[in-house]
C-alpha cells in the first residue's frame, strides 16, 4: 500500500489551493486525484470572465484561473494522478481509486482533504411532467458541450431556473447563434447574481419570468416546446396561465449539490446544505479529514473556494505535524432567515485570528440587520440594505468577543428587523 | 431629453438607477446610493461595453476548442460583428495562454486572445 501525507480528492480549485499551500506550509508528501483526464475541474469549462477579482485583484476568465494554480502545482512538483476515480475512503484513511494505469490503487494517508465539488440537480430531482424526449439538458452539461466539445445542444432554448449557470448560458447560447426565449423562475426573485442578469439576459433581451414555472415537457423524439405556468406563493402552478413556448432545448438550472457519496463511505457526517459539517479549521468529525469548495457549500465566487482551500490546508498541514487542539468547543447555529453557516464548530482555543463565518439568507431581506449572538448576548448587530440567497454572506467574529465570554456553548446568527 | 432604467452592477446591492440623458450626455443620475452607480450609469448609457469571450476550434490540439476573450472591453454594439469573426477563425496547437488569436477583431482595435493553454 502507498503512504502519504496529504491525499486531495479532486483537483479542481478547491484541491489545487489545497495543494500549494500545503507545500508551502513544508508538507512535501502530498498526491491530488482526479478523475477527469486535466486539472482544473469545472473552472475548464466557465469561459466567461469575473474570477479572479479578489485573489488576483484582476478579472480573469475559468481556464486562466485554473492555469495560476496548475503552474503553481507544477512548479511545486506536487504529484497528481489523472483519470483516477476514488472509490472508496474508510476511517483509517485508506483511500481505494482506479484508473488504467495502476489498475486498483489503494493509498494511506495521514490526512485527507475532501475537494470532490458539487453536482447539478437533473430533470429527476424536480419531477418535470412531460415526455422523457431529448433536448433536455443540465446547464452545465450544455456548458461543456459548446465550451469544450463545440457542438451546440440545439438552437430554441428555454430555461429553467435563473442561477449563474442558466444566466450564464443564457448569454453563451445567444452568442452562438440560438435563440433563448425565456428564463423561468420558480422563485420571486433570481438565484443568481445580479451582475448576471444584467450582463446576460438584458443586454440580450432575454425575458426573465420570475414566479413561474414549467409545468410540460412536450415532444416525441425530441422536445417541441414547453408549457409554463405562473406559480402562487406557494410555489404551486395558477389553472389559467398555462402559456406554451415552442422550442428544441429545455436547460435546467435548477441548483447544485456537494458530491459527498465518498465522505459519507468514510463516516463523516454531512449537514444540511449536503457537505460535511465542520469546525473552524475546516475538519469534519473524523479526525484529520478536512473539506473545502463546493463539496462543502456551494460557492457564488472561486475566489472564496481558494480562501477556504488555504484555509483547509493550512490545518491539515498543521494536524500532520502534530499539533491538537482541545475537545471544547462551541456550536453555530442558524438562526432566523439563516440556511446554513460554514464552520458549524469552533474549537474555543483556536481563535487568535478571529472566525470568519459564511452563510447564506433564506428570503430576501431588505433593511434589516445581521445579529449574531454568543448564548443570549448580541455582539454583532451590522445592517445590511439587502440580503438575497443568490450572495454568500459573511461575518467576522473577533478574539475579544470570545474572550469576553469564556463559558459561552451557542453562538446563534440570526436576521433581524429594523 | 430621455431617461432610462438600470440597474447598477457595481455590487450586490443592484440599485434602481434613472438616467435623464439630454443629447447624448447624462445629466442626471438618481437611485444610486454611492458614486459607483452614477459612473456606471454614465458609461452605460454613453459608451457601454462588454468583454467577449467564446471558443475557437483547434487543429492538432490534445483537446478541439481553445477559449478566447478579447483584451479589453469593445462597445456593446459590436458583439455579434465580434463573435462572427471568432466563429471563422481557426488555431492551431500548441496555444499559449494570452496569443492573439485575432488582430482587431470587428475594427475595435482590440485582439481577441487565448485563455487555455492547449498543447499539441
Amino acid at each position: 500500500m502507498q503512504q502519504y501525507d496529504m491525499v486531495i480528492i479532486g483537483g479542481g480549485p478547491a484541491g489545487l489551493a489545497a495543494a500549494v499551500k500545503a507545500k508551502e506550509e513544508g508538507i512535501h508528501s502530498i498526491l491530488i486525484l482526479e478523475r477527469d483526464k486535466s486539472l482544473g475541474g469545472i473552472l475548464n469549462q466557465c469561459i466567461h470572465n469575473g474570477f479572479g477579482l479578489h485573489t488576483f485583484k484582476e478579472e480573469l476568465t475559468g481556464p486562466e484561473y485554473a492555469q495560476r494554480f496548475i503552474d503553481k502545482v507544477e512548479e511545486a512538483k506536487i504529484p497528481y494522478k489523472l483519470n483516477t476515480m476514488v472509490i472508496d475512503i474508510n476511517e483509517e484513511k485508506i483511500i481505494t481509486g482506479v484508473n488504467d494505469v495502476d489498475g486498483i490503487l489503494e493509498i494511506k494517508a495521514k490526512a485527507i482533504i475532501l475537494a470532490m465539488g458539487c453536482r447539478e440537480r437533473p430533470r429527476g430531482a424536480i419531477n418535470i411532467p412531460g415526455s422523457r424526449c431529448a433536448g433536455i439538458y443540465t446547464a452545465g452539461t450544455a456548458q461543456k458541450f459548446v465550451n469544450i466539445e463545440g457542438e451546440m445542444p440545439g438552437k430554441e432554448v428555454v430555461i429553467l431556473g435563473s442561477g449563474d449557470i442558466g444566466l450564464i448560458m443564457a448569454r453563451r447560447m445567444t452568442l452562438e447563434g440560438a435563440k433563448v426565449k425565456a428564463v423561468v423562475e420558480l422563485m420571486p426573485y433570481s438565484g443568481g447574481l445580479k451582475r448576471n442578469i444584467v450582463q446576460c439576459l438584458d443586454d440580450f433581451n432575454i425575458p426573465l419570468k420570475l414566479s413561474h414555472t414549467v409545468t410540460k415537457i412536450q415532444g416525441k423524439d425530441r422536445v417541441t416546446g414547453v408549457e409554463v405556468c405562473k406559480v402562487d406563493e406557494k410555489l404551486r402552478p395558477i389553472k389559467g396561465t398555462e402559456e406554451y413556448i415552442p422550442c428544441d432545448t429545455l436547460l435546467l438550472s435548477v441548483g447544485l449539490l456537494p458530491e459527498n457519496e465518498l465522505s459519507r463511505k468514510a463516516g463523516v457526517r454531512l449537514g444540511v446544505t449536503g457537505g460535511p459539517e465542520v469546525d473552524e479549521r475546516m475538519g469534519t468529525n473524523i479526525e484529520g479529514i478536512f473539506a473545502c469548495g463546493n463539496v462543502l457549500h456551494v460557492h457564488d465566487l472561486v475566489d472564496f473556494v481558494t480562501e477556504e482551500s488555504y484555509n483547509a490546508a493550512k490545518n491539515a498541514a498543521d494536524y500532520i505535524k502534530g499539533k491538537k487542539v482541545l475537545e471544547d468547543v462551541i456550536e453555530l447555529a442558524a438562526g432566523e432567515g439563516i440556511g446554513y453557516t460554514v464552520p458549524k464548530f469552533i474549537h474555543k482555543d483556536n481563535v487568535q485570528h478571529g472566525i470568519l463565518v459564511r452563510f447564506r439568507v433564506r428570503n430576501v431581506y431588505k433593511d434589516s440587520f445581521i445579529s449574531v449572538y454568543f448564548d443570549n448576548n448580541k455582539e454583532v448587530h451590522q445592517k445590511k440594505r439587502v440580503l438575497a440567497p443568490g450572495e454568500m454572506e459573511d461575518v467576522k467574529l473577533t478574539e475579544e468577543m470570545f474572550n469576553k465570554y469564556p463559558n459561552c456553548k451557542h453562538i446563534t446568527v440570526k436576521i433581524e428587523g429594523v | 431629453m430621455d431617461s432610462r432604467e438600470l440597474i447598477c452592477i457595481g455590487c450586490p446591492m443592484g440599485c434602481n438607477l434613472q438616467v435623464e440623458i439630454n443629447d447624448k450626455e447624462v445629466t442626471k443620475v438618481s437611485g444610486n446610493i454611492c458614486p459607483r452607480g452614477k459612473a456606471y450609469a454614465e458609461k452605460e448609457c454613453t459608451n457601454p461595453t462588454r468583454i467577449v469571450t467564446s471558443s475557437v476550434k483547434v487543429e492538432n490540439g490534445q483537446v478541439d476548442m481553445v477559449s478566447v476573450k478579447t483584451e479589453r472591453d469593445i462597445p456593446k454594439d459590436k458583439i455579434f460583428q465580434c463573435m462572427k469573426c471568432i466563429k471563422k477563425a481557426k488555431a492551431k496547437a500548441p496555444v499559449e495562454i494570452g496569443q492573439v488569436i485575432i488582430e482587431n477583431v470587428a475594427a475595435t482595435g482590440v485582439n481577441v486572445i487565448a485563455t487555455k493553454k492547449i498543447t499539441a
